[in-house]
């Protein structure tokens, strides 16, 4: 029952937000939905894989990393919620917050359930309760955006449903097991499965949930609407949405691994992997538009993911320690170019200047989230990036970890020039009138994560390092 | 019993290639409705065991791929007063050509596919892979926003005729999940269409290009 709760209660939060007359008691819902939701996720971690759930549902390590992962950019974007509603209409008015609350709902079924059609049912919900968040009439960018975000999301997720068909047709056309598309059902039976349907399912997941998580060259949907968006909802995006489509990458995988065939799906990750990584260094190189960049950034983040999974061992463990990090680190970083957005009224690089000046703490966010995001030390990206070169060096895959460092270095620079352009120099003229102080309820959120970052990369908790360890073994990797 | 399924196969290829020589946006939306019926009455003829899951699957496709849908889309068009696709790249002739290489394609792929399931109409595989593909040339070779939901509908009943080939081992619940997303969906895109419109004085998809880098 606890995990049924988990995806209901935000449900039953984004209808009490709905049908409350009073617009300042929506964000009341929006905040105790996020710490309820927190609670239950934390009691599943203490039951463990014994979580008490039934059918469709149930907790293990992988889909429990990435409901972590989600509750705390979801409560961290909450809490920023309220400070910036204060200032800023919200996009899809009146079910801006139920709209959020329906997302927490849908990326915690799509973490929770082992059948694969529930997660295509969760994914593709993802999606559409999103869309409002982004979409805005009046403006004709944000219809672009939103119209690009449905299409190609939703054209590409239908092709992730062909390729859940294909799996159960593996089920039906192989030997032993029952059609049931249930996740132990098909590791238990993986070798009965039918290789050939069996690796076109593989592809048609691949490029489906791909096409959601912003692997290139399907990512094209992803700047546009990450840049378009209110910054929470790019930093709900970003943090938390991204990790649950390459969740449902990662379920087909392990069906495949299970199976005996994970040579056949390693190149392809790796292949979109590092395209992914060679498209996000180019189009960050001379990006003029701040929330472009971080956008970007995701699509280079991903890709990273794609790699470790696909060059698996240690590189296994170190991409899911990556996207701890890294989400954590993006959401902040999202958050803070919120607070830019907020005092100099534009997304243009080059008409910021003087950061440090104008909001000191947000100035700081930024130039911290430039290093962790791009892997320096002490902060959570940089030993998950270790792990995933040594991982490369070991595999004996030494052009992959070449490739690997020389795009780093690339987005470093690319990043660094323009981020640290906006941070220094001095307070331009003010083109809009700024707060006198930074507003608490805007600044706490992006803090709290990057205390987080820090934390995390400086010591990874026994737990932690178990749950990491468990998942990635389950990729067909090990713990370094 | 089969030979209806194959004839309903057949209508639902034929209604594919209306849509690819049709340029009245009005008349594509009740191509799409009839095609809905058409899909409604399949799984009555796919040879599976009929059963509450079949009556309900049906009725509920023929309810939302034929009546709610065409009447989103028809609003979206009606609002926008948006009538006919604009000087379509590909002539009627053109598209007559890449469908029939669809249907080629498909035929040719299905018959190499290890087959699976061997109760179920043969049909059902090739004609789901030639209404994806067809779904795939309006969605390439189409301009208007609307036509461009049209080509996301041809795909999904595309991949819904394939999924009738696993007859029942997709839980009912599932299969409702994946038609209530399909309308949703379809609801949110009839509202950007009508939007863009609005905004653009035309649907004109290709105008959207203010973003890049």
């Amino acid at each position: 029952m606890l995990l049924a709760a988990i995806v209901v209660l935000p449900v039953a939060g984004a209808l009490g937000a709905w049908f409350d007359r009073d617009p300042g008691r929506r964000t009341v819902w929006l905040l105790g939905g996020a710490l309820a939701h927190l609670s239950l996720v934390a009691l599943a971690w203490r039951f463990g894989p014994g979580a008490p759930g039934f059918g469709w549902l149930a907790f293990d390590p992988l889909g429990g990393l990435v409901l972590t992962l989600v509750s705390v950019v979801f409560v961290a974007v909450a809490c920023y919620a309220v400070g910036y509603l204060r200032r800023e209409a919200p996009r899809g008015g009146h079910a801006f917050v139920s709209c959020m609350l329906a997302f927490l709902a849908s990326a915690s079924l799509v973490a929770l359930t082992r059948h694969f059609g529930v997660l295509w049912v969760g994914m593709e919900a993802t999606t559409l309760a999103t869309a409002p968040l982004i979409y805005d009439p009046t403006d004709r960018r944000s219809l672009e955006a939103v119209w690009k975000y449905l299409m190609i999301c939703s054209v590409g997720i239908a092709l992730a449903l062909l390729g859940t068909f294909f799996l159960a047709t593996a089920q039906l056309a192989g030997s032993g097991g029952p059609t049931t598309l249930m996740l132990p059902d098909l590791i238990a039976n993986a070798h009965g499965l039918h290789p050939a349907w069996l690796r076109a399912a593989f592809v048609f997941l691949l490029i489906g949930f791909g096409t959601k998580m912003g692997l290139a060259p399907m990512h094209t949907w992803l700047p546009d609407a990450h840049g378009e968006a209110p910054s929470p909802i790019s930093a709900l995006l970003s943090g938390a949405l991204l990790n649950a489509a390459f969740l449902a990458v990662l379920r087909g995988f392990q069906v495949v691994h299970a199976a005996g065939l994970a040579d056949f799906a390693r190149p392809l990750l790796i292949g979109f992997g590092v395209l992914s990584l060679v498209v996000a260094a180019a189009f960050l190189l001379g990006q003029e538009n701040y929330k472009r960049m971080l956008a970007y950034s995701s699509v280079e983040q991903m890709g990273l993911l794609a790699i470790g999974v696909g060059l698996s061992g240690v590189a296994a463990y170190g991409a899911l320690l990556q996207m701890l990090g890294a989400s954590l680190a993006k959401a902040m970083l999202f958050l803070a170019a919120g607070n830019i957005l907020i005092g100099f009224g534009t997304k243009q690089t080059a008409e910021v200047t003087g950061l440090l000046k104008r909001l000191p703490v947000t100035g700081t966010l930024f130039v911290v989230g430039l290093f962790a995001i791009t892997g320096s030390p002490p902060f959570a990206v940089f030993p998950g990036q270790v792990v995933m070169l040594t991982g490369a060096v070991h595999a004996g895959r030494l052009w992959i970890a070449l490739v690997m460092v020389v795009l780093e270095a690339t987005v470093f620079m690319a990043m660094g020039a323009s981020m640290l352009g906006m941070v220094l120099g001095a307070a331009n003229a003010a083109p809009r009138p700024s707060p006198e102080r930074e507003d608490r309820w805007l600044i706490a959120p992006p803090l709290a994560l990057m205390l987080l970052i820090l934390l995390l990369g400086l010591y990874v908790p026994a737990g932690l390092h178990q749950a990491l360890a468990a998942a990635a073994a389950t990729l067909g990797g090990g713990a370094p | 019993m089969e030979r209806t399924g194959e004839v309903l196969l057949l209508l639902v290829l034929m209604t594919d290639f209306a849509v690819l020589v049709t340029d009245r946006l009005s008349t594509c939306i009740r191509i799409m409705a009839a095609q809905g019926v058409l899909l409604g009455l399949l799984p009555f003829a796919s040879g599976a065991a009929i059963g509450v899951h079949t009556v309900v699957l049906s009725l509920g496709t023929i309810a939302i791929k034929s009546i709610v849908l065409p009447r989103v889309l028809s609003w979206a068009i009606r609002e926008a007063e948006v009538r006919r696709e604009l000087e379509p790249s590909i002539g009627p002739i053109g598209m007559v050509v890449l469908g029939l290489v669809a249907v080629g394609v498909a035929f040719g792929v299905a018959t190499r596919l290890p087959h699976a399931g061997a109760t179920v109409l043969p049909g059902l595989v090739p004609v789901s892979l030639a209404s994806l593909m067809m779904g795939f040339v309006v969605l390439t070779t189409r301009r208007k926003a609307l036509s461009l939901v049209i080509g996301y509908l041809m795909l999904e009943n595309g991949i819904y005729v394939f999924g009738l080939t696993l007859a029942g081992a997709i839980p009912l619940l599932v299969e409702m999940g994946v038609l209530l997303d399909v309308l949703v969906g379809v609801f949110i895109m009839g509202l950007v269409v009508f939007q863009i419109h609005r905004q653009l004085e035309t649907q004109d998809s290709r105008r959207l290009t203010e973003l890049r880098d």
